[in-house]
């Protein structure tokens, strides 16, 4: 039996931060989940791809991450425990449903779990932070920072989801859904499936004037649930060594007049140099980002002369914090974005630095010093590659050699947009899933250059369809290879409709009212060849679909 | 030994995707574990897995915060790819008196010419206190039949010498716990291999 199902309490066992979510959900009860594979989010759904029959629980892989929110809030409706997982890119598909959904509110409790990519380990596209959602969608935010917190996190937001009725959003970056670490396991709780959906229009129909009820009420929760904040242990102060901090009657000396705030991974990255800078600094730990405990924020920041904020990306949280400040504390000094980077994840290093900048504490080691002995160096880069046997390679192969020179090369998100690196070096735009044929489409109605759009077929159905659609009904003629690999698999392989036959991509194209069309296998380079020069002199769209399994596909 | 000192242990394994990084980084861990120690390990999933440059870290001793090595504080590095070590070199210094532990192997890069072999091992002394190479895909080759064991020969020789402070039986117990029943053997050869090596 898999390690993640032992139901042992008190068992210690190395997990995964994304494992970590998976058993939090499980001894939450959880009785449905679904997902759309994303790294840094994927092994949620891989591991409830594995375990879901033995645990007990609904699983799907959905075709797209709006489809998997939806699905999820269907089986909430019914009062099922739902869990919902994407990556960041993932939520922007799915916000069209998010923010009414938000309104309404659920009914069993309903956790939406997004993995952020600073410094876009595993992602193309943008360094989007997801915590921007919380002012969009007023949705609450949880901010775990290692397994432990995955864990419990996960099972404290299905309380409080069901508590206020709301969804919960836990927010990881790579750093904590890739961070391994020991857990301690407590019982597996395991629910009902079948349930029955109980009408209610009052709460699940958002036709004005009801939605402004709805706008209102949802504000109100909130300040409810910022009040829960306000207490909860998820939010609280901690000390760097806390034998040298903690006064004779355990409460927090301010005498440094100098704290920091942080959550997720930047959190230890801040603990760790307290340990390393060997001093004693307050630290308010936020497990909550949305809705913030704003007194306790006050609070901690009133006794401080010098305050620094230490968080990835964008300065959501600092910009909070000089709000609260104006009453709290206006004369204290706010350190963030000024003393640590905006762009790509933050390192210990850099938050040492930072933190030796404030409080002069010397730093052990040069780390500027060594950048520049390090920078002496000379790296060569290393491309990751198509495996040895895949498909792609002769699809890249048959175009190159077939495509006139100055044709336009359309790329999307999956193994093909391996196409940008050598020695392809064929993709002159990349965006999100879908768009390579959007985009297409609107080169074409304006320019007679030659252009050849990429899609992977889980793209194609993600969101390819509608642009397909979109081409034909508005008439341009882009040439689109659909690469049907028969799997999702950048991810990991995980399935897809088309892959075991369930839908034939080629019967969508063709009902579309696509005339020129090809189904073929692209070991056939010759046959590859003469139908991309052939289609790509038709006047109206042109499918080829390269149909060939992915080489990491077990048989 | 540094590391005694100031209560943890930083390592960093350097290699390409397919060389079986996650699976050692998950074996060390296991025996940490066993050991009862503090740990906390950061892997990288996805796009970099395609052949591409990887690199995992691993933290453990008491009281473990960052999964992160910083900047010039590892203790080892093991590498299984001879180019791959330089990237390492981020992590390494005198100062924290780093050990190189590198696999005597090289998969190219094509297109482009890589630094040669001394010129690499030149690098590696201005940010290490010693550098041990060994031809571990070669060995494991010749003596297990198969290249793919070389990270476990590495991770399991590094206990022998005392390069890691774990016991080599506690990784012993981890090859059992982590590697699939049909590879069971073939490891825990190589296990023997290291240890044979070592003597």
């Amino acid at each position: 039996m898999e390690e993640i199902l032992e139901n042992k309490q008190g068992k210690e066992i190395m997990l995964l931060g994304n494992e970590a979510i998976v058993r939090g959900a499980l001894e939450a009860g959880v009785q449905f989940v679904s997902t759309y594979p994303g790294t840094p989010a994927s092994e949620i759904g891989n591991t409830f791809y594995k375990i879901a029959k033995k645990a007990g629980v609904v699983f799907e892989f959905s075709t797209n991450e709006k489809t998997a929110m939806e699905a999820a809030a269907g089986a909430s409706f019914c009062g099922l425990r739902t869990l919902v997982a994407m990556k960041n890119f993932g939520l922007n598909v799915a916000s069209d449903f998010l923010l009414p959904l938000v309104y309404t509110g659920i009914k069993g409790g309903m956790v939406i779990l997004i993995a952020d990519d600073p410094s876009c380990w595993s992602s193309a596209q943008s360094e989007e932070n997801t915590r921007g959602f919380a002012s969009l969608s007023h949705i609450p935010i949880l901010e775990p920072s290692f397994p432990q917190e995955c864990k419990d996190f996960t099972k404290f937001a299905f309380e409080l989801s069901e508590k206020f009725k709301i969804p919960i959003m836990i927010r990881e970056t790579t750093r904590v859904s890739h961070q391994s670490a020991p857990v301690v396991l407590e019982k597996i709780k395991k629910g009902k499936i079948k349930a029955k959906f109980v009408k209610n229009v009052h709460q699940f129909s958002t036709m004005p004037p009801r939605v402004l009820e709805m706008h209102q009420e949802l504000l109100e929760k909130i300040e409810k649930i910022r009040e829960f904040s306000e207490k909860s242990t998820l939010n609280k102060i901690k000390t760097g060594d806390p034998t040298s901090f903690m006064n004779k009657g355990g409460r927090v000396s301010f005498a440094s007049k100098v704290g920091i705030i942080a959550s997720g991974a930047s959190y230890l990255y801040v603990m760790e140099a307290l340990k390393e800078l060997n001093i004693s600094l307050p630290v308010l730990k936020l497990g909550f980002f949305h809705p913030l405990p704003n007194k306790k924020i006050q609070k901690f920041i009133g006794r401080l002369k010098k305050v620094l904020i230490v968080e990835e990306l964008d300065p959501y949280l600092e910009r909070e914090i000089e709000i609260l400040a104006r009453k709290a504390n206006s004369s204290i000094e706010i350190f963030g974005k000024n003393v640590l980077p905006e762009v790509g994840e933050l390192k210990p290093e850099y938050v040492i630095s930072a933190i030796s900048e404030i409080t002069g504490k010397k730093v052990n080691l040069n780390f500027q010093k060594h950048i520049q002995k390090f920078k002496k160096i000379k790296l060569a880069k290393r491309h990751p590659n198509l495996c040895p046997g895949c498909p792609y390679w002769f699809v890249f192969s048959a175009v190159k050699k077939a495509a006139p020179k100055g044709t336009i090369f359309g790329g999307g998100i999956g193994c093909y947009m391996l196409a940008g690196f050598p020695p392809h070096n064929i993709q002159d735009y990349l965006y999100c899933m879908g768009s390579s044929i959007g985009i297409a489409h609107g080169i074409k109605r304006i320019s007679k250059q030659k252009l050849i759009t990429f899609i992977g077929d889980s793209s194609f159905f993600h969101s390819g369809i509608p642009a397909l659609i979109n081409t034909i009904f508005n008439k341009s003629n882009p040439l689109i290879i659909i690469m049907n690999n028969s799997t999702t698999a950048m991810t990991g392989q995980q399935p897809h409709p088309g892959g075991a036959d369930t839908i034939k991509i080629e019967n969508i194209v063709s009902a579309c009212g696509v005339k020129s069309l090809k189904v073929i296998d692209p070991i056939n380079t010759k046959e590859m060849e003469k139908t991309i020069k052939e289609f790509l002199n038709k006047k109206e769209v042109s499918v080829i679909i390269a149909r060939r399994p992915c080489v990491r596909l077990k048989t | 030994m540094e590391h005694i000192t100031k209560n943890q242990f930083n390592i960093v394994i350097v290699g390409t995707g397919g060389q079986g990084l996650i699976t050692i980084l998950k074996i060390i861990s296991q025996a940490v574990l066993i050991e009862g120690k503090d740990i906390k390990t950061s892997e990288l999933h996805g796009l970099s897995q395609r052949g591409g440059s990887v690199e995992v870290h691993l933290r453990f001793g008491k009281e473990i915060f960052s999964p992160l090595v910083k900047q010039g504080s590892a203790d080892l590095v093991i590498a299984l790819e001879m180019q791959e070590t330089l990237k390492a070199c981020y992590y390494a210094s005198k100062q924290a008196k780093t050990i190189f532990l590198v696999n005597d192997f090289f998969i190219p890069i094509p297109g482009k010419k890589l630094l040669g072999k001394s010129a690499i091992l030149k690098n590696l002394e201005k940010f290490s206190q010693e550098t041990i190479l060994i031809p571990a895909s070669a060995l494991c080759k010749k003596q297990t039949g198969t290249p793919v064991t070389a990270g476990v020969f590495l991770i399991s020789l590094a206990c022998f010498k005392n390069l890691i402070p774990l016991s080599p039986d506690s990784i012993l117990q981890a090859i059992k716990k982590i590697v699939p029943e049909k590879y069971l053997e073939l490891n825990k050869k190589t296990w023997l291999l290291a240890k044979t090596k070592n003597l």
